[in-house]
């Protein structure tokens, strides 16, 4: 254990998670560990997952953002009253670039909120919960102002693939090709950095713990791909999907995966991006600079405002991106979307293990601690357990969490 | 005589109506160690915030190498040559000593990421000159001794080529071997022509180490003498009445004559 040098935190995580998983499925007689499941977990996870990648580094300079719920609720409104009201009579119905179009609206409106709040935050010195707090209910009040509180409806075909759905999923081949792709990554990327350390003559971890690390990394990539691909669309899909394309039924049917759905590849990559900006980039050295240090971080010559806006600023990117998802996933824009997703988004950045303090945290915790949360509440709906007690049962978890974290701190110190 | 490297002339300050620094000038040549002396709170570590960028004098004119220098930031005085030990060390707890040493100006590799085996290996080289029995490359800063948190406060100010070092109470931490090994450093760096401002409470150090001393006291200057010009009593009738000797070029804030 000690020669792997992984994070504990993680493991710990990843252990909580297989308690939660297996916990779920004794008690629902097996229907919580099936492909159906464990695919539409993932697929519900997405929004939350994308927009705790950037509370991560929000909470990491010891700032909070309460605005993302009411942004998402209002980009999501404008991100569909373009592609269904104002696109179609441009450019017309369904046409090919109304997605794309709908996305950057969407992602470069939270870009330029998320920096707005950032720039009163950073240059005016007005408290972070003070200003997205005043956002939060700004933007809610934004949302139902865009259409007078009209559900807009339906979205654009492409756009609702953002959302998962027999559409929104690759199909088995291209989520294999995805998985070969990525455990070529990881060994590529774990071989280049020990070579690297070799070449400066540091220690290294010896050579069986990193084949180990490769070993378990991989599996885990093929194991999410081989449950995507062990979830068949429905019989009447997949005969429409068989005769479109002149193939005779055969009798005992067919089966045509799922795949791995867009979604969840679009937040796995925000994870990616994420991870190497925060880990990799001197923006995030700056940031976690901030966290411990603020005054040290001015003196040494960071940019410590500049940088600070530019945390919002992404923060808001992401809530853009999380709004498409969103939208495209319920097939309409409605003003009451996204609504206390602040905070289930704080709250997947601290289970994963996010200091409020500032200065320690990680984007695949944050990650992580947004799938222990979809577990655990779609858990309890397979259980029947109704939604007041849902909540209780969360915020309990949610504290316990921290206390749990907090302690195991102590104890390392 | 040759143009300082660094003058501070008319500098003040006020926080909240305290003056922390009134009408102050010194000034650095080039290979020259000058000491800054006086009680706490008499305003050294103000005045040297002004040179480093972290304040701006409320009034006052700072010129380096005799060109009048706006210094509104650090990374202005970073720019001018000028790298500060700070008294509170300004390093970020929570990263590792590299990531200090070079935080602001990371190496970078060809695709824009940071290059940390570059950084480890040049930390490895710097901190090997100032604490040799240093290992804990790995671990946040907030892991290491107040000693060695010190050492890394050093190192990020003398790794950069600095033209001025300002250090404020840079042995404060340290061992006696540690001590000594920065007291050798600023000899070193003094024959390579750097100028040094220190920060120090500890007479005999200064007399070891400064070619000048300057002395405030209430946050004006009491007078600037030479140490081979005056004795380790004069000096701190200085720092403790403000009484200035025959030898020191007198401040507005020495003692009136009786
Ligand atoms: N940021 C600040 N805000 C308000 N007052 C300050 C600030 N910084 C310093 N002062 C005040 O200015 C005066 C000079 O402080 P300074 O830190 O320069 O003293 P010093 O000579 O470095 O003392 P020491 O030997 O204890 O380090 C003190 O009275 C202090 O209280
Ligand atoms: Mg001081």
């Amino acid at each position: 254990m000690r020669h792997l040098e992984v994070d504990p935190r993680l493991v710990g995580m990843l252990g909580a998670l297989a308690v939660i998983w297996v916990g779920f499925d004794l008690l629902s007689g097996g229907a919580f560990l099936t492909p159906r499941n464990l695919w539409n977990l993932s697929v519900q996870t997405a929004s939350i997952a994308v927009m705790a990648c950037g509370m991560v580094l929000v909470i990491v300079t010891r700032n909070i953002d309460l605005s993302v719920g009411a942004m998402l609720g209002f980009i999501g409104m404008v991100v569909g009253v373009v592609q269904a009201r104002w696109l179609p009579e441009v450019i017309g119905l369904e046409h090919p670039a109304t997605a794309f179009i709908a996305v950057a609206v969407g992602v470069a409106l939270g870009g330029v909120i998320g920096l707005m709040q950032g720039s009163l935050i950073a240059y005016l010195g007005i408290p972070s919960f003070i200003v997205t707090l005043g956002g939060l209910l700004v933007w809610r009040g934004a949302a139902w102002w865009v259409t007078q509180g009209q559900t807009v409806a339906p979205m654009d075909g492409r756009f609702r693939m953002l959302g998962g759905g027999i559409e929104g999923a690759i199909g088995a081949t291209a989520s294999w090709v995805l998985a070969a792709l990525a455990c070529a990554a990881i060994v590529a990327g774990m071989v280049m950095l020990r070579r690297r350390r070799l070449a400066f003559g540091f220690p290294v971890r010896p050579g069986w713990a990193e084949g180990v690390l490769m070993g378990l990394a991989c599996l885990v990539v093929i194991g999410a791909v081989a449950v995507a691909n062990s979830y068949p669309i429905p019989v009447g899909v997949a005969r429409r999907m068989a005769e479109a394309q002149g193939i005779a039924w055969p009798p005992g049917g067919l089966f045509i995966a799922h795949g791995l759905a867009i979604p969840v590849i679009v937040a796995l990559m925000v994870g990616v991006a994420m991870t190497v900006l925060a880990t990799r980039t001197r923006f995030g050295r700056y940031v976690f600079a901030i966290g411990g240090n603020p005054e040290a971080a001015e003196l040494s010559g960071v940019n410590t405002r500049r940088s600070l806006m530019m945390v919002f600023g992404l923060m808001g990117a992401l809530v853009g991106l999380s709004a498409c998802i969103a939208t495209a996933r319920l097939n309409a824009a409605t003003n009451a979307a996204g609504t206390l997703d602040e905070l289930y988004v704080i709250a997947a950045a601290v289970i994963g293990g996010t200091s409020l303090a500032g200065g320690m945290g990680t984007v695949a915790g944050a990650m992580l601690g947004a799938l222990v949360m979809q577990s655990l509440q779609s858990g309890m709906v397979l259980l029947g357990v109704d939604t007041p007690l849902q909540n209780i049962v969360v915020g309990l978890v949610l504290v316990f969490a921290v206390w749990l974290d907090g302690a195991w701190r102590k104890r390392i110190r | 005589m040759s143009t300082p490297l660094v003058e501070m002339r008319g500098i003040s300050i006020a926080f909240g109506g305290i003056k922390a620094v009134d009408d102050v000038s010194v000034d650095l040549m080039p290979g020259e160690v000058v000491a800054l002396l006086g009680h706490n709170g008499a305003g050294k570590s103000t005045l040297i915030k002004i040179l480093s960028g972290a304040y701006r004098a409320d009034a006052g004119e700072i010129r380096v190498e005799g060109q009048v220098a706006d210094i509104g930031t650090p990374r202005d005085a970073k720019r001018y040559g000028i790298e500060t030990i700070y008294q509170t060390l300004a390093l970020a707890d929570n990263v590792d000593a590299a990531a200090n040493i070079f935080l602001g100006r990371e190496i970078v590799t060809r695709w824009g990421t940071l290059d940390d085996a570059a950084m480890e290996s040049a930390t490895r080289q710097v901190m090997a000159r100032l604490n040799p029995h240093f290992r804990r490359f790995k671990e946040p800063v907030r892991a290491l001794s107040g000693g060695q948190r010190q050492s890394v406060a050093i190192a990020r100010a003398i790794h950069f080529n600095a033209r001025i070092l300002i250090m404020d109470e840079p042995t404060a931490a340290l061992g006696p071997a540690e001590t000594a090994q920065v007291g050798e450093l600023v000899k070193q760096l003094k024959a390579q022509g750097i100028g040094i401002f220190l920060i120090s409470h500890d007479i005999h150090d200064v007399f070891d180490l400064a070619d000048r001393v300057s002395v405030m006291k209430n946050g004006r200057l009491v007078g600037t003498a030479r140490t081979s010009d005056v004795t380790k009593d004069e000096v701190l009738g200085m720092i403790i009445l403000g009484k200035c000797p025959e030898a020191a070029v007198r401040g507005p804030g020495a003692m009136a004559d009786s």
